[in-house]
Parts: C-alpha cells; sequence; structure tokens
C-alpha cells in the first residue's frame, strides 16, 4: 500500500481521500437540507391560512417581527438551498466519489485543496446562520432581502450586521466552490484513465467538467458585486446608491450575470446522473452520447447570455429584452435534445424499474414541465402579468426542487449500494418516492395557479381569494415531510444493514468503471490504471 | 381513432373547465383575484388583454408539448419494460430522428418569438397620452400626486387588519374614503384595500411616472396588464387606458422588507365627469405641493 490509512478524527478533518470528502459533502448536505427544508415547513405552514399565526408563536415574536421573520426565512431557505444543499450534494459530494471512479483516476489533482473546499463549507454555514441571530433592519434580527439581495434594501435597508454576515458567509462558500471546480477541471483534463479520450468519458463527468467551469467563470462575479455591497454598506462607497451615481440596477446585472449560469450549476450534474440511470436499467447505452454532452455545453454557454431575463420589469431598453427573449428561448433547443435523447435510451431497451429509474424517469416529466413554463416566462409580454409571482415560484421549483433535488435522490438510490455495499429496503424505497412525488406536485402545481391569478412572491399574507390554492399547497407540504421522515428511515436501515453487495448491483447496464471495483470501493483504487479500449 | 378521440374528449374537458374559470371571473368580482382561481384576472385595458391573449396561446402550445412528452414517455415505458421486451436493442444512433427533434423545437419557437416580439415592441411604446400621474413606492405605501391638475398629492396606505374585525373602526374608515372620493365607497377587501384610492378617468391614455423613495418596489395592477419595478434615483414611465369603470386591486411586487405585504395599489376608475368633480373637490380640500424631487 503506498498510502496511508488515518483512521479515527484524523482520518475525516485532515482527509485528502476523495471518497471521504465525498460523503462528508453527502453529510453536510443532509444536514443543511433538513434546515433549509425545515425553514420551507415554517413558510408553508405560516402561509396555510390567511393571517399570521404560525411564526409569532414559534418565535416569540410581535406581529411586525413576525413579518421580518417571514422575509428571513424565504431568504435562509433560498440560500441554504442553493449553496449549502443541492451544490455540495451534486458538485461536492458525488462529483468528489464519482468522477476520479468514473474516468479511472486514483484520486483528486489536489487532494489537499479538496480537503480546504470542504472544510471552508461548515464555517461558511455557521456564518449564515449566525446572520439570522444578529441585527438586520434597525430593531429586528437577520437579513430579509431574499436570496438575490438586490440593492438597496440589501444596503441602507438593512444596516445591521446581519446582511455583512451573510456577505462573508457567500464570499467562504464561493471560494470553496472555485478551489473546488479548478480542482475538477485539472482531474478531468489530466488524470484520464489511458485511452479514456474526452469523447469517450462518461456524461456526468462531463456534467461536473462543464460545471465547473461555470462556476469558474461565474462565482468571481458573484464576489465582485458582493463586494461592492459590503464597501456601499461599510465603507461609503455608492455602486448601488444613485445618490453617489451608483445605480441600484448595476447590482441586478452582476448578480444575474452570477444568478442565471448557478441555475445550471445546480441542474446538470443531475442531467448527468439521470443519464447514467436511464441508460443502466434500459439496458442500452445512452442514445446520442456525443450530443447530450455537447447539449449540456450549449446550455452552459448559452446561459451565460440570458442573465437580464430576470430583469424584464425592472425598466430595461426594448431592444434589450428583445435580445434576452430570443436568446432565452434558444436554451430550450438543447434542453429538448435531452429530454428527447432520455426517451430514445428507453425505446428499444428492455427497462427495470427501480427506485432510482423511477426518479429518473419522474425527472424527465417534471423537468419538461418545469421547462414549458420557462418557455412562457421567457417572453416579456406574458411575464408581465407573471413575473414576482408564484408562477416563478412554481416554475423554478419544478425544475430544482423535482429536478435537481429528484436527481439528488435518484443519484443517492443509485449509488448508495456502492458507496456503502448495503442495499436499500425497496418497499420502503418505492413508497417514499411515490409519497414524495405526490407531494411535492401538490406543493407547486397549484402554485401555478396562484402566479397567474396574480399572487405575488415573498408575502407573508394575502387577500382571501388565494386561501384555497394556498391551503392545498400546505398540505402538499405536509405529505411531503412525511416523504423526507421515511427517506431518513430508508437510510438509516440501509445504513444499519450488512454488506452484502459485490461489485455491480445493477447487472449488463452498468458499465462505467465505478462498477468495476468493490462495494464500497476499497480506499485506494486504481493504483494500477484500468486501460480504456 | 381511440386516440383521436381521447384526445378530443382531453381537449374538449380543458377548455370546458377554463371557460367556466373565466366565467367566474367575468361574473364575480372584476379587478381582484377571485376564490379558487385558475387563470389571469378579467383583462381591463388593452395591455392586459393581449397579454392574456398571448398567455392562452402559450398555454395550448405547452400543454400540447408537455401531452405529447407525457404520452411518448408512458408508452416507451409500457412497450419497453422488461417483461415485453427482455432483449434490449443496441441502437445508440440514429441522425434524422437527431435532427427532427431539434428543428422541430426550433420552428416552434420561431413562431412563438414571431407573435412575442411585436407584442413586446407594442407594449414598450408610449402614445400621446391624455394625462399624467406620478406614482412614488415608500417602504410602505405609495404616494400619487396630479401634475396635469394642479400636482396635488395622496398617500395611500394598507387599511390593516384590525380595521376589519371592528364594524365601528370599518364605518370610520369607509367614512373618511367617503368624504375623501365625494361618492359613497365600500371596503371588503383584506390587504387589497388601501385608505385612500388612486382615482382615474375611463377611456383615458394615462402616463404612469414611476419611482420610489427608498428600495425598490413593484407598481402592478393585474388588470391593467402593468408591472414596472419603482427604482430609486430613476424615472420610469409606461400608461394604460382602462376600459371600465370599478375599482381595480393590485399589490407591491417588489421585495421591499418587513411590511412588503401591506402596500396595496387600490384604483378606482370613474367615468370622466365623475373624475373631474373629484379633482374639483381636492382642489377645494387639498392644497397644491410642489412636485417630489427624485431620490429623496
Amino acid at each position: 500500500m503506498a498510502h496511508a490509512n488515518p483512521t479515527g478524527w484524523k482520518r475525516w478533518l485532515f482527509s485528502t481521500n476523495h471518497k471521504d470528502i465525498g460523503v462528508m459533502y453527502i453529510w453536510f448536505a443532509f444536514f443543511a437540507g433538513m434546515i433549509g427544508f425545515a425553514m420551507s415547513g415554517l413558510i408553508r405552514m405560516e402561509l396555510m391560512e390567511p393571517g399570521i399565526q404560525i411564526i409569532p408563536g414559534v418565535f416569540g415574536m410581535d406581529d411586525a417581527q413576525a413579518r421580518h421573520m417571514f422575509n428571513v426565512l424565504t431568504t435562509g431557505h433560498g440560500l441554504i438551498m442553493v449553496f449549502f444543499m443541492v451544490m455540495p450534494a451534486l458538485i461536492g459530494g458525488f462529483g468528489n466519489y464519482f468522477v476520479p471512479l468514473m474516468i479511472g483516476a486514483p484520486d483528486m489533482a489536489f487532494p489537499r485543496m479538496n480537503n480546504i473546499s470542504f472544510w471552508l463549507m461548515p464555517p461558511a454555514f455557521i456564518l449564515l446562520l449566525l446572520s439570522t441571530f444578529v441585527e438586520g433592519p434597525s430593531g429586528m434580527d437577520g437579513f430579509g432581502g431574499g436570496w438575490t439581495a438586490y440593492a438597496p434594501l440589501s444596503t441602507s435597508g438593512h444596516p445591521g450586521p446581519s446582511m455583512d454576515l451573510a456577505i462573508f458567509s457567500l464570499h467562504v462558500a464561493g471560494a470553496s466552490s472555485i478551489m473546488g471546480a479548478i480542482n475538477y477541471i485539472t482531474t478531468i483534463f489530466n488524470m484520464r484513465a489511458p485511452g479514456m479520450t474526452i469523447h469517450k468519458m462518461p456524461l456526468f463527468a462531463w456534467s461536473i467538467l462543464i460545471t465547473a467551469f461555470l462556476l469558474v467563470l461565474s462565482l468571481p462575479v458573484l464576489a465582485g458585486a458582493i463586494t461592492m455591497l459590503l464597501t456601499d454598506r461599510n465603507f461609503g462607497t455608492t455602486f448601488f446608491d444613485p445618490a453617489g451615481g451608483g445605480d441600484p440596477i448595476l447590482f441586478q446585472h452582476l448578480f444575474w450575470f452570477f444568478g442565471h449560469p448557478e441555475v445550471y450549476i445546480m441542474i446538470l450534474p443531475a442531467f448527468g446522473i439521470i443519464s447514467h440511470i436511464v441508460s443502466t436499467f434500459s439496458k442500452k447505452p445512452i442514445f446520442g452520447y456525443l450530443g447530450m454532452a455537447y447539449a449540456m455545453t450549449a446550455i452552459g454557454f448559452i446561459g451565460f447570455v440570458v442573465w437580464a431575463h430576470h430583469m424584464y420589469t425592472v425598466g430595461l431598453d426594448v431592444d434589450t429584452k428583445a435580445y434576452f427573449t430570443a436568446a432565452t428561448m434558444v436554451i430550450a433547443v438543447p434542453t429538448g435534445v435531452k429530454i428527447f435523447s432520455w426517451i430514445a435510451t428507453m425505446w428499444g431497451g428492455s427497462i427495470r424499474y427501480t427506485v432510482p429509474m423511477m426518479y429518473a424517469i419522474a425527472f424527465i416529466l417534471l423537468f419538461t414541465m418545469g421547462g414549458v413554463t420557462g418557455v412562457v416566462l421567457s417572453n416579456p409580454g406574458a411575464d408581465v402579468a407573471l413575473h414576482d409571482t408564484y408562477y416563478v415560484v412554481a416554475h423554478f421549483h419544478y425544475v430544482l426542487s423535482l429536478g435537481a433535488v429528484f436527481g439528488i435522490f435518484a443519484g443517492l438510490y443509485y449509488w448508495i449500494g456502492k458507496m456503502t455495499g448495503k442495499e436499500y429496503p425497496n418497499f420502503l424505497a418505492k413508497l417514499q418516492f411515490w409519497i414524495t412525488f405526490i407531494g411535492v406536485n401538490m406543493i407547486f402545481f397549484p402554485q401555478h395557479f396562484l402566479g397567474l391569478q396574480g399572487m405575488p412572491r415573498r408575502y407573508v399574507d394575502y387577500p382571501e381569494q388565494f386561501a384555497y390554492w394556498n391551503w392545498v399547497s400546505s398540505w402538499g407540504y405536509l405529505v411531503t415531510l412525511v416523504g423526507v421522515i421515511l427517506f431518513i428511515a430508508v437510510m438509516g436501515i440501509t445504513l444499519s444493514r450488512k454488506k452484502t453487495l459485490g461489485d455491480n448491483q445493477w447487472g449488463e447496464g452498468a458499465n462505467t468503471l465505478e462498477w468495476t471495483l468493490s462495494s464500497p470501493p476499497p480506499f485506494h483504487q486504481f493504483n494500477e490504471l484500468p486501460q480504456i479500449k | 381513432m381511440n386516440v383521436k378521440g381521447l384526445i378530443a374528449g382531453m381537449v374538449a374537458g380543458i377548455t370546458a373547465l377554463f371557460t367556466v374559470a373565466a366565467g367566474a371571473t367575468a361574473q364575480d368580482r372584476i379587478g381582484q383575484p377571485v376564490d379558487k382561481g385558475i387563470w389571469l384576472q378579467e383583462a381591463a385595458s388593452e395591455q392586459a388583454q393581449k397579454i392574456s391573449d398571448f398567455n392562452e396561446l402559450l398555454f395550448w402550445i405547452i400543454l400540447v408539448i408537455t401531452i405529447f412528452v407525457f404520452i411518448l414517455m408512458f408508452y416507451t415505458m409500457w412497450r419497453f419494460r422488461e417483461k415485453a421486451n427482455p432483449v434490449p436493442s443496441k441502437v445508440s444512433h440514429n441522425t434524422f430522428i437527431e435532427i427532427v427533434w431539434t428543428v422541430v423545437p426550433i420552428i416552434i419557437l420561431v413562431v412563438i418569438g414571431v407573435i412575442s416580439l411585436p407584442l413586446l415592441y407594442w407594449q414598450d411604446q408610449v402614445p400621446e397620452t391624455d394625462m399624467a400621474i406620478k406614482v412614488t413606492g415608500n417602504q410602505w405605501n405609495w404616494t400619487y400626486s396630479y401634475p396635469d391638475h394642479g400636482d396635488f398629492e395622496l398617500t395611500a396606505n394598507l387599511v390593516d387588519n384590525a380595521t376589519f374585525d371592528d364594524p365601528a373602526k370599518l364605518a370610520a374608515a369607509e367614512a373618511e374614503l367617503n368624504s375623501f372620493l365625494g361618492w359613497p365607497a365600500k371596503m371588503n377587501t383584506r390587504l387589497l384595500d388601501a385608505d385612500y384610492r388612486l382615482v382615474l378617468p375611463v377611456d383615458t391614455k394615462i402616463k404612469v411616472q414611476l419611482t420610489a423613495s427608498d428600495v425598490l418596489h413593484a407598481w402592478t395592477v393585474p388588470a391593467f396588464g402593468v408591472k414596472l419595478d419603482a427604482v430609486p434615483g430613476r424615472l420610469y414611465e409606461t400608461w394604460f387606458e382602462v376600459n371600465q369603470t370599478g375599482v381595480f386591486y393590485g399589490q407591491c411586487s417588489e421585495l421591499c422588507g418587513r411590511d412588503h405585504a401591506y402596500m396595496p395599489i387600490t384604483v378606482e376608475v370613474v367615468s370622466k365627469e365623475q373624475f373631474a368633480r373629484w379633482v374639483a373637490l381636492q382642489g377645494g380640500t387639498i392644497a397644491a405641493a410642489p412636485a417630489p424631487t427624485l431620490g429623496r
């Protein structure tokens, strides 16, 4: 054995092993996800009926503080789910664990940088949680300006130190992600097994490669934007203050130049995972492999030139809006290629309906629904009515909550056997799928109706006319809660079982390199590099 | 054929559903959401009508696409299940079908674009208008002024929940509103009714000049098809022409802090004669104030 096998706390704290770091990322995402999910629970319970009823009791505060607290919860839910749940799970977790395995590499290119990438995440998360306990607007705690943190609400609107902590949190999380991205790019470019050309590389590695490029190019822009917020807040600059020649709209351009690629950062790794699952359980190679790879590349590229479609009602010039409309609609083409290629992979296959496959199929169907409402929103003519309403909330939860999160569930069920050598309880897992599937659709489908009727986003209270669909939506949350509790039970049962699985749990369809190793894989794999024909 | 019949049935069913929903909207209160509503609010201006028509067209397009993908998926799932097809094919390329599923979406998107872009340019132009109002968003109320009518100014605040719980308070608030308007008015919608209303004449092209005094807000009235951010330091223009009288409601649509949900937009549209009487009343009761400067 060329390397040491550290044990105890040193194994984790000093870890330079990509599999251990991947596992830590997944646990981190799990805990952060539970907090984010609890926040959405408070939001949905508050919105179950008109009026303010839950938050004052839960936090022991008066109505005025509760209204601000609601905004803190929506802000926290958004930031946590984006930066501390989906990204760590898909990129840090599955990316770390499976990219080296899939490309036949012994580890990541920079193992120690990998360690610091992970260990920056807990302090970042703690900073964000701390920000909810210090003053935001005068007399109230926490930052309630939305995950978008639009100026001037994030500057003069929140004079207290809460926003500064949130900014530091994003700086640290961003540094972590940039280092992770550099690591992936270097690893994938330099450490592929002999014979694995870039055009033979598994699609999940492709998706992580593209995601890493998006991170490296977009996160510095976010870092710049929030640094400008920081200096506007503390050092008297006026980048976003019209009184000093600045412009609040500038912040929105900078934010969305990061923010739009960010949504592809969240969904592309899920695309990669879904491709492997569909191929494995159809017992067929992926249909149109090159088309799939370059569709992701095209989505990543176009994702950088469509940012202002989030800003149709901020008073943009009409020609600008016309350009962003056209550019945005173009994204539907490579996305359509992916959807149809997945169905074509299944076509002619011999399909086995395991839990990961059920999640993958649900992903394809629900992502289609989220995609078509995206086409509606890409048109300023319709967006005038729908912008900043619950229609938008429904749209992005269909592509992220029912897209990226279903991708995480699918990946977890697909690979948990590989990661632990243990088999998940099949019946309970299927039950978990169905309950979650029904629950999330019950939450988010009625929100289309609310949005069409004109209910604005980020509202703690609403007129009685919106009561019915909000009530349905909140009950959907309770159904989903049962699904999440079941998920914890399923994972708990899985982890408490004995290691029974061999190298390849899924049979002939699973033909990427990780299935040639034992389950779980050895602490150090590929001491002799595999040869790819 | 069976499939055709099924699709025809589904289309008929969905059409019926939306006709019922639209019918409910028409006979219910105009200018605000309806209970259990699932569609856009009833249009009261040309813009809103065009948005509504365009949204309906998009709805049919995305419905057909979604049903197509779902049917294709369900058929594939059924036809190629392990039992029915134990030996998988090895096909992983078909250039023709890949070109088809690239080109057909492009054609659909071009069709949407050809309809969408002219609508965008039409929405953007501000024609010769008959009068202007100036709207300023504040944390957390709206200030309206009438530069063409002596520049008088009013600030509309939310009627708070306690008022709706207490008949005496409600009567007092309504009495205050009546004396402000000069005609009887009822308050019946919690979170949508403001203490004072923006009063506007019907069938008049109205220019809206929009800004904000502190943070971002967005001035929205769904029935007028208007939604525009109010930005400190900037003065935006838009316009609308309301084609019927009545009370129309909207809500702030850009997160603006603690009371974001508590700064409603209440617009009462009246006949031109009634509007003139109201202006005269205001001229008598509210002294012409100097126009507020930008970016206070």
